[in-house]
């Protein structure tokens, strides 16, 4: 944790409020957010339970697994939530726009212009907390390989034809939520702890409720009291007035209030058996009626436990608004936008669900572009926002100053003299600035570099010699430098993200990584055991 | 191998087998060979060896380092021990190799492969070597401190040679990144662990080497080294307990830093401590008493006696090292206002670094500002057995550690929490365990500074 989200934490704890880490939003928020809301069952990993979700916040839309043991009912579930969440992922795919670019011919080298399509937008999923994000990676992976009817060979249990789709798209979510600044899939925790400190910890801001006491304490209160209310009141049958986001479930209320239900849905479904074996019609009839209820009941308990976080989601979504956007956004969304639009362009070809396991140039190149992507978001938000800039300047990696003199000098070493001049700033920051070191220029009129070339702690001055970004004449261009009396901010870092290194193909992995992907028997581990359902 | 054997002997049939291994290969040998060396056992000659062997076989080979330090360091050497090879210094456009290293006739620099595909040997970093089309790869390679090479950059670079050398120290720091990669670990593959695992996994059949004597550390240091951090592939000094002395021409004056000097002159270990607080990372006072720990070895004018003869302690042959940069930047500020130098450029001056980047090198003394001295909490980075592994090895005579009273008790609070991933081997020694096996070792030496 950097100095400045120490002291912000510090300050929350004494305020009794938030207090702001970011001045402007450093994620992209969707003008149309997807909420989804999980819950899953006690005693098996990743059963689902039931889930709220929609783009209205006054109409959201539930569905349930009545029996979450049962996988036929299991498997309902997931079609209707695929039926439901699939036309929304699939909307965005329809409105493109054409990119142009080349491409080098691979037998005669020659470049050639193409045109690519990328979607206008993309959609965009928000969960509570990033527990949700891993439940739905769960979800994708138990899907994305059943197989239906459309199969050749369907198996003896095949799945309803929209799930194993609605599997890979939640795998490549998950998946892109994985990189750095990425926004296909968010979790309102993680959103609110970039631009919020509470008075808490980082464990106790998993708790959406606890976390937002903190932003909207109710009258009297302090964050730490309003977020001890969020997290443990509960009323007379023990239930909590504020559940938790989920998705696991508070024990109380699977005790109290769930296992009765579901026990009352099971005491139905096997009277509705009964009577439908010994052909009592007004058994099974009222058996129906029952089993119908039940259901009702089991609706009425989980919108209940659900509706809190939903509302509470979009309050998040409501505080996020309230900032402005940061200016390197619409870049990175544009990143998202090509992920999506890879996937829909995959999906379309008919190319097979991705693999359980990446193979190990894959995975190489997934870490790299995470790499990449989260040097790109350090660099872009500190760029973006003064207070991220500011932990830069306090970890002695960026300073900034008001610009005392600029001496022009020159290096006369070449054939025609190139200008070289000398700026010296006064700084109240204290960089690492050792003499000779590359120093980059914050929101000058283009990308410049400079090396630091005298240093005077005492008086708080720095001089900088400026290498680049001055034209290409004896004299800089007008403009280039900056002026005596101007802010000037310098960072140690560079501002632009260097390339990763090229990786081979997968079919060109060497003996070192156990050569191409099924060409040996390498010590991967076995789990086609576990490929079978029910 | 007998513990009865000199170390020159055991030490001479380990590298016999390694070399034989390397550059006369059996038909149907594995494409690897592994070589396992603790902290100052001779890696480095070996290096060199290998390579001139191989050259005098006929082959021209590429050799792997992971920074442009050890490079250059790794050219130096080539360069002095094997003055008949020529000598290619690939290095980035933007990054020129350092002086020492181009005095040297036999070292030809480029940035681009195609003008040193002639030498016999050419060196780069594998953040280089990664970018390379060569039309005609070697058929050798040599991989130096192959344990911090990660597995993803291996990927990038083994199209590169047919067979490779890998020699590296597999008690120092862990490769790392900053992203999550939870997703990959128990993989054979997982790109974010160490080239040489990865390179293992897939190829069983090969027996890693090992270095048997370190001759760096004295005998002060060896068992302790090797105990905590070794405890299943012991090594021992190549020195007996005589062969290092320290002597200071300036009597004591009585403070605690000279009774820390003196009892690490002695016993080859001291335990500077300041009394228990919560600090910043940058606890000045801690900082000022490395500092003043650093000036004070100065003034006294020490000497170092070793079976290499005896040499005045100067200011190039002291270190001190840190868990973090920013720490590393406050001493070196703190050496510079005490008037120590600390800029290689302008003469003989103190190495202030970071754990990661004092891997591999030698000084006479060091100076190390524990982990975890001051802090509310010891985290898995804090915690990391290479780093401390790095911080304590670096000596051939003395080592003086300078902490905030109470690491033990800090250490008690927070066993080690880690999740424990599927498939991902259990690494020993415990980062726990060395930490307070090395404490309690000090705490022999103790000097308490008020």
């Amino acid at each position: 944790m950097s100095l400045l989200t120490t002291l912000a934490r510090l300050e929350a704890v004494r305020s009794g409020r938030a207090e702001p880490l970011a001045t402007v939003r450093h994620r992209h928020l969707s003008d149309r957010p997807m909420v989804v809301v999980p819950l899953t069952a006690a005693g098996e990993a990743g059963a689902p339970l039931a889930v709220l979700l929609g783009t209205d916040r006054d109409a959201p839309r539930l569905h349930l697994v009545p029996q979450p043991l049962n996988r036929t009912l299991r498997f309902d579930y997931l079609a209707e939530l695929a039926a439901d969440l699939l036309p929304y992922l699939e909307f965005f795919g329809a409105d493109v726009e054409q990119i142009e670019g080349s491409e080098k011919d691979p037998e005669t080298g020659e470049k050639t212009q193409v045109f690519r399509e990328l979607c206008a937008d993309a959609p965009q999923l928000i969960v509570p907390n990033s527990a949700g994000v891993h439940h739905l990676a769960l979800i994708g992976r138990s899907t994305r390989f059943r197989r239906t009817v459309e199969d050749d060979e369907p198996g003896p249990y095949p799945a309803p034809v929209r799930v194993p789709l609605l599997g890979r798209w939640l795998t490549h979510l998950t998946d892109r939520a994985q990189v750095p600044g990425s926004s296909l899939l968010l979790p309102m925790t993680g959103l609110l702890a970039r631009h919020w400190a509470t008075g808490q910890s980082h464990l106790e801001d998993q708790h959406l409720a606890a976390r937002l006491a903190w932003h909207f304490p109710p009258d009297g209160l302090a964050g730490a009291e309003a977020a001890e209310r969020a997290e443990s009141t509960r009323d007379e049958r023990g239930q909590l007035l504020h559940p938790p986001a989920g998705p696991a479930t508070d024990p109380r209320f699977d005790e109290v209030v769930l296992g009765p239900a579901i026990a009352r849905y099971d005491a139905a479904t096997s009277a509705l058996a009964h009577s439908t074996e010994q052909r009592d019609d007004s058994g099974a009839a009222r058996a129906r009626e029952a089993v119908r209820e039940a259901i009702e009941q089991l609706r009425g308990v989980l919108t209940a436990v659900l509706l809190p976080t939903w509302h509470d989601v979009w309050r998040g979504i409501d505080l996020l608004r309230t900032l402005p956007p940061a200016g390197h956004l619409e870049e990175r969304w544009t990143g998202d936008r090509w992920s999506y639009t890879g996937h829909r362009d995959r999906l379309a070809a008919g190319e097979p669900p991705q693999p359980r396991q990446d193979d190990a140039v894959t995975a190489a190149r997934k870490l790299a572009q995470r790499e990449r992507e989260q040097a790109r978001l350090d660099v872009q938000e500190a760029l973006d926002d003064p207070l991220a800039m500011a932990e830069h300047r306090l970890a002695g990696e960026a300073f900034a100053g008001v610009v005392t003199e600029v001496v022009p000098d020159y290096d006369t070493t070449g054939r025609s003299p190139k200008p070289r001049p000398l700026v010296t700033l006064r700084t109240d920051d204290r960089p690492h600035a050792d003499l000779g070191r590359e120093a980059h220029r914050v929101h000058g009129p283009s990308t410049q570099k400079a090396e630091i070339v005298a240093v005077d702690p005492a008086e708080g001055s720095i001089t900088l010699r400026i290498l680049s970004g001055m034209g290409r004449k004896k004299e800089p261009e007008p403009g280039s430098l900056p002026e005596p009396g101007e802010l000037v901010t310098f960072t140690l870092f560079e501002l632009t993200v260097r390339q990763s290194a090229p990786l081979p193909e997968p079919d060109d992995t060497p003996w070192t990584h156990g050569g191409p992907p099924g060409a040996a028997p390498g010590p991967v581990p076995s789990t086609s055991a576990f490929d079978e359902w029910e | 191998m007998s513990t009865e054997e000199a170390p020159g002997a055991a030490a001479d049939a380990a590298v016999a087998r390694i070399l034989a291994a390397t550059v006369h290969p059996q038909a149907g040998a594995p494409r690897g060979v592994v070589v396992d060396s603790p902290p100052g056992a001779g890696k480095s000659t070996l290096v060199v060896r290998a390579a001139r062997e191989l050259v005098t076989a006929g082959e021209r080979l590429m050799i792997v380092a992971q920074t442009n330090g050890q490079v250059d360091d790794l050219v130096g050497r080539l360069a002095e021990k094997a003055p008949e090879l020529t000598i290619g210094r690939l290095h980035a456009a933007d990054s020129r190799p350092g002086p020492e290293v181009l005095r040297h006739a036999n070292v030809t620099p480029s940035d681009k492969v195609a003008d040193l595909v002639e030498h016999d040997v050419v060196i780069s970093t594998s953040a280089k070597w990664q970018w390379v089309r060569a039309e005609a790869p070697w058929r050798h390679a040599i991989v130096d401190e192959a344990y911090q090479m990660r597995s993803d950059a291996l990927l990038a670079a083994a199209r590169l040679f047919e067979r490779a050398l890998f020699v590296g120290d597999p008690g120092q720091l862990d490769p790392f990144t900053v992203v999550g990669t939870e997703q990959w670990a128990g993989l054979s593959y997982d790109p974010s662990s160490s080239a040489v695992v990865t390179m293992l996994a897939h190829n069983p059949q090969i027996e890693p080497h090992r270095l048997p004597v370190s001759w760096r550390l004295p005998a002060s240091a060896a068992p302790l080294i090797s105990d905590a951090f070794y405890p299943y592939t012991p090594f021992r000094a190549g020195t007996g307990p005589d062969d290092r002395r320290l002597t200071a021409a300036v009597r004591p004056d009585g403070s605690a830093l000279d009774a820390a000097i003196d009892r690490a002159a002695e016993h080859g270990w001291a335990l500077l401590e300041l009394p228990a607080r919560h600090t910043v990372r940058t606890d000045p006072q801690a900082v000022t008493a490395v500092a003043a720990t650093v000036r004070r070895l100065l003034e006294r004018g020490l000497t170092a006696h070793s079976e290499q003869g005896e040499a005045p302690l100067t200011a190039d042959r002291i270190a001190v090292g840190t868990a973090h940069r920013d720490q590393a930047a406050a001493v070196r500020a703190a050496l510079l206002k005490a008037g120590v130098p600390v800029d290689g450029a302008a003469g003989p001056a103190v190495t202030v670094d970071t754990a990661n980047r004092l891997q591999g090198r030698e000084y006479d003394v060091t100076v190390v500002l524990h982990p975890l001295s001051g802090r509310p909490d010891a985290t898995a980075f804090h915690l990391e057995t290479g780093r401390l592994c790095v911080l304590a090895s670096r000596h051939r005579h003395a080592c003086i550690v300078v902490a905030r009273a109470g690491i033990a008790e800090l250490l008690d609070e927070h066993p080690s929490t880690e999740p424990v991933q599927l498939g991902v081997s259990v690494k020993f020694p415990d980062g726990w365990e060395a930490n307070h096996q090395v404490l309690h070792h000090l705490t022999g030496h103790r000097v308490r500074l008020r």
